[in-house]
């Protein structure tokens, strides 16, 4: 699956991103600069990284969501294709209207750098087909604005069809309905606070994140 | 062609917790500031504009409420004046 991690001035989960991509979708992931305005021939996954896009100045993902690449990025999603937005990526997402809500201050105010656990809530998505339903995974989280909000209307909606994709067992930010996870409609785009791509290795604590690639690579169209 | 100042400010809406606000008021209770309550922090950001008025305004309502908040878990206001 050819994919194209996307670099905003401060990501700095790029590399991880970039290493979890090329072992487990295809070795010819590439990276991709925010300034570029299309994206490379045949992009199959879009895959916005973590980290502190223009260093979190005036709110995560902001000026990020609205760079040039972006607009690619969009044309990418509106037409079915997939993206992937980690941390600052699920921040990236909502600021440019591809994902519902915005994610504020974690309640407690401090910065969590953790393995946490998730339970796979809906396991019939492109991300998830890999995984059993309720299963609990346990993935990385490092995040200090992770605290998923929307108005009321729009969590009973993500509810009711099934695109809370990913739920804290404890929830450690304060999220809405423990929200750590969604998918946009079409459920191309997903959007998640913690880090899948650092939990591809045994060697880095968890394997639990390897489903979700293997998902993907499983679901690719054409294959 | 005019010069105009603006002043924006963003606030987190009432129905979002602000938890820097309310470890300031926490703050302020321990050093006995008892009747102080409603602690909100913001922002306030400057910018500097050329050009007609009515086009300013428009332009700077746009840059307030989709590139300086964002209207989900904030709330915009602005001033405007002739420099």
């Amino acid at each position: 699956m050819k994919t194209a991690v996307i670099q905003f001035p401060g990501s700095n989960c790029d590399a991880d991103a970039l290493h979890a991509a090329k072992l487990m979708l295809d070795e010819g992931a590439q990276f991709v600069w925010h300034t570029e305005t299309q994206l490379p021939e045949g992009t199959e996954l879009v895959f916005l990284p973590g980290g502190f896009s223009y260093g979190d100045h005036l709110r995560s993902g902001a000026i990020a969501a609205r760079s040039p690449v972006m607009n690619a990025v969009k044309a990418h999603a509106e037409a079915g294709g997939y993206v992937l937005g980690v941390c600052n990526g699920f921040q990236v997402l909502t600021e440019a209207g591809l994902l519902p809500g915005a994610l504020s201050r974690n309640r407690e105010l401090h910065f969590l750098c953790k393995p946490v656990k998730l339970r796979v809530e809906n396991h019939q998505t492109a991300y998830t087909a890999a995984y059993a339903k309720d299963q609990v995974l346990e993935i990385p989280v490092a995040h200090g604005e992770g605290n998923y909000y929307a108005d009321a209307e729009t969590v009973a909606r993500l509810e009711t069809e099934g695109r809370v994709v990913f739920r804290y067992v404890d929830n450690p930010n304060g999220s809405l309905n423990d929200i750590a996870g969604i998918v946009n409609e079409g459920g191309n785009v997903l959007g998640m606070m913690p880090h899948p791509e650092r939990a591809v290795e045994l060697l880095l604590g968890s394997e639990d994140g390897r489903g979700l690639f293997e998902s993907l690579r499983a679901g690719r169209k054409g294959a | 062609m005019p010069h105009y100042t603006a002043k924006v400010y963003v606030t987190l809406k009432p129905s979002i917790l602000d938890p820097q606000g309310r470890t300031v008021e926490r703050a302020l209770s321990h050093l006995e500031h008892d009747n102080v309550s409603g602690v909100r922090i913001g922002k306030y950001i400057e910018l500097n504009l050329n050009g007609e008025k009515a086009e300013v305004e428009a332009q700077l309502r746009d840059i307030t409420e989709n590139v300086l908040s964002n209207p989900i878990m904030e709330d915009a206001r602005w001033e405007l004046n002739e420099a």
